[in-house]
C-alpha cells in the first residue's frame, strides 16, 4: 500500500470514529436527565465538534504537503506561547525577549526543520535562546525578579516552541525503506497521543473511583489511566502497518508514547495550578486552550523522536 | 467587509485575540464605548471586538496628531475605521472641539472614546477629562457603555513600537446609569469607577 493509500485508510478510520462519536453524543444528549449530566454531555459534544475541525485542519495541512505542516505546527506553538505568556506575569523589560521568541525563535525553529539543519535546531533553543533571551532582558536593566523572569521564559519556549517542534521534525528522519512516509509518523503519534487523552477522558468518566494527584490534576484517575492508556497502546499497537516499527516495535513506542503523554499532562497541569487557572485558554471549544490540547504532545514528541532517530 | 478590514481584524485576532466579553447584551442604539487607553491598538482591539454588525455604525474618535500622519495610517483611519478626528492640542483651533464628536452622534454613529485623552502605563485608567461628560450632558440618550481592555499594556507598553502576543478580552460593562443634577466630577469618577469595576 502507497503512503497516499495508507493517508486514506487512516482519514476514513478517522472519520468514522468521529461519526460514531457524535451519534453516541446526540443519545447521550436525549438521555441526560439531572443538570450536571447535561453539563458533562454538552461538554463532550463541544469537543468532538472541535475534533471535527481539528482533523479537518490536519488532513488540509498533510495533504498540503511539508511547508503547510510546518506553517500549522508552527502556528500550535505561536497561539500556545501566546497562551503562557499572557498567564505568565512578565514585566517592560521583557518586551524584546518576548518579541524575539514570537517573531524569530518560531519562525527559525521550524525553518530548520524545512531546509534539514537537524544540528542547529536541535540546540537552537536549549543553548542559543537560553544565554541570549537573558542577556537581553538584562540590557533593559530591570534586576526584579530577573531569574524568575527569564526561567519563565526559557521554560515557555521549550514547551511550546521546541518540544512541540519535534512532531514535523519527523518528517526529518531518513529511515530505510520508509521514505517520504514522514507524515504518516506524525499522524502516528498525533493519533496515539490524542487518543490517549481521549480514551484516558472516557474510562475516568465510565470507571473512575481513585483520585491519582488530586492536588495537581483533580480530572485524573487512576482507572483512567490505566484503562486509557492500555487502550491508547492497544490502539498504536495495531496501527504498527503505517509506521516503519514491527508491530511488537510499535506498541512498544505506543507505550511510550502513552506515559511521556501522561507525564505532560500532568507537569503542565502543576504549572497551569501554580498560575492560579484551570485551563490555559478558551480558544478550542470543550477543550479549554491549545496548551490544554498539546501538553501531552510536548512531552511526547522529543521521546519518541529520539527512540525512532536512534532505533530506526 | 472590505480586504484591509478584513487583514485588521486578522491581525488584531491573531495578536491579541480581541474577543469581546458582553455583561449585557450588545444593542445597536447609538453608544458611547469608552475604555481604558494604554497602547496603540486600543482602538483597533475595541473595534474588532464589536464585531461587523456594530462595527458598521461605530466611529472611532482618534487624535489627528496620531492618526492622520502618514499614507497608510492616514487611509486606514478615513476609509476602513471611519474616525471622527479631535485636536489634542488645542492651539490654534477656535470653536468647540467637541463639535466632530456631537455630529457624529447626532447622525446616529456610535463613538469609541478614551476619556483619558492619553494612553497611561499601568492598566487601570486614570482621571478622565471632561469631554466625556459634556457629550452626556448633551446627548442623554446616547447609551455610556465601560470597557475595560485587559492586557493591553502587556502587549504593546508605552514606549514600545512592536506589538507581542498576548490575549486581551474586550470588557464591555453595562450601560452607566442616568443621575440627573450629578456634579461633573462625580460623573466622570464614576464612569472611571464603571471601568475600573470590569477590571
Amino acid at each position: 500500500m502507497s503512503a497516499q493509500q495508507k493517508f486514506y485508510w487512516l482519514m476514513g478510520g478517522v472519520v468514522t470514529l468521529l461519526a460514531v462519536a457524535s451519534l453516541v453524543g446526540a443519545l447521550l444528549a436525549a438521555r441526560a436527565g439531572t443538570e450536571t449530566a447535561r453539563a458533562v454531555v454538552a461538554n463532550l459534544n463541544s469537543r468532538i465538534r472541535a475534533w471535527w475541525a481539528m482533523v479537518a485542519i490536519f488532513a488540509v495541512a498533510f495533504l498540503a504537503g511539508p511547508i503547510a505542516t510546518l506553517v500549522l505546527f508552527g502556528s500550535m506553538s505561536f497561539f500556545a506561547l501566546r497562551e503562557f505568556v499572557t498567564l505568565t506575569p512578565t514585566k517592560r523589560a521583557d518586551h524584546v525577549p518576548l518579541f524575539l521568541c514570537f517573531f524569530v525563535l518560531i519562525p527559525l525553529q521550524y525553518a530548520l526543520i524545512g531546509y534539514g539543519w537537524y544540528g542547529l535546531f536541535a540546540i537552537l533553543i536549549p543553548v542559543y535562546a537560553f544565554l541570549i533571551l537573558p542577556a537581553v532582558a538584562a540590557l533593559a536593566g530591570d534586576p526584579d525578579r530577573f531569574l524568575e523572569r527569564s526561567a519563565k521564559i526559557q521554560w515557555a519556549v521549550m514547551v511550546t516552541v521546541y518540544c512541540v517542534s519535534h512532531t514535523p521534525a519527523l518528517l526529518l528522519l531518513r529511515i530505510p525503506g520508509y521514505e517520504g512516509q514522514g507524515a504518516l509518523l506524525i499522524f502516528f503519534l498525533l493519533l496515539v497521543t490524542q487518543m490517549s487523552d481521549v480514551l484516558q477522558y472516557v474510562f475516568g468518566k465510565l470507571f473512575g473511583r481513585t483520585l491519582l494527584a488530586p492536588t495537581v490534576s483533580p480530572s485524573k484517575t487512576v482507572e483512567g489511566l490505566i484503562g486509557g492508556g492500555l487502550a491508547a497502546t492497544a490502539v498504536g499497537g495495531a496501527m504498527y502497518w503505517i509506521t516503519p516499527f514491527p508491530p511488537l516495535g510499535a506498541l512498544a513506542m505506543s507505550f511510550v508514547i502513552v506515559v511521556m503523554g501522561f507525564l505532560g499532562g500532568l507537569a503542565l497541569s502543576a504549572v497551569k495550578r501554580s498560575l492560579g487557572v484551570k485551563d490555559w485558554g478558551a480558544m478550542i471549544e470543550g477543550h479549554g486552550g491549545m496548551l490544554d490540547r498539546v501538553d501531552s504532545l510536548s512531552f511526547a514528541a522529543p521521546v519518541f523522536f529520539h527512540l525512532t532517530r536512534y532505533f530506526w | 467587509m472590505r480586504p484591509l478590514a478584513a487583514v485588521l481584524c486578522g491581525v488584531m485576532r491573531t495578536l491579541v485575540g480581541a474577543h469581546a466579553h458582553w455583561q449585557e447584551p450588545p444593542s445597536s442604539a447609538a453608544s458611547i464605548y469608552f475604555a481604558n487607553h494604554t497602547s496603540h491598538m486600543d482602538t483597533l482591539a475595541i473595534w474588532a471586538a464589536l464585531g461587523p454588525r456594530l462595527r458598521a455604525h461605530t466611529r472611532p474618535v482618534a487624535a489627528r496628531d496620531y492618526w492622520d500622519r502618514g499614507a497608510l495610517r492616514r487611509h486606514v483611519a478615513l476609509r476602513v475605521l471611519n474616525v471622527v478626528f479631535v485636536e489634542r492640542h488645542r492651539e490654534g483651533h477656535e470653536g468647540d472641539p467637541l463639535a466632530p464628536l456631537a455630529a457624529a452622534l447626532e447622525e446616529g454613529s456610535s463613538l469609541i472614546l478614551f476619556p483619558e485623552g492619553t494612553r497611561g502605563t499601568g492598566p487601570l485608567p486614570g482621571a478622565f477629562r471632561s469631554g466625556l461628560y459634556n457629550l452626556a450632558v448633551r446627548f442623554p440618550q446616547v447609551r455610556l457603555v465601560p470597557v475595560y481592555l485587559e492586557n493591553m499594556h502587556r502587549s504593546m507598553p508605552k514606549g514600545t513600537f512592536v506589538p507581542i502576543p498576548v490575549v486581551c478580552t474586550v470588557r464591555f460593562g453595562a450601560p452607566l446609569a442616568r443621575i440627573t443634577e450629578e456634579t461633573r466630577e462625580a460623573f466622570l469618577e464614576r464612569a472611571r469607577a464603571a471601568v475600573v469595576a470590569l477590571a
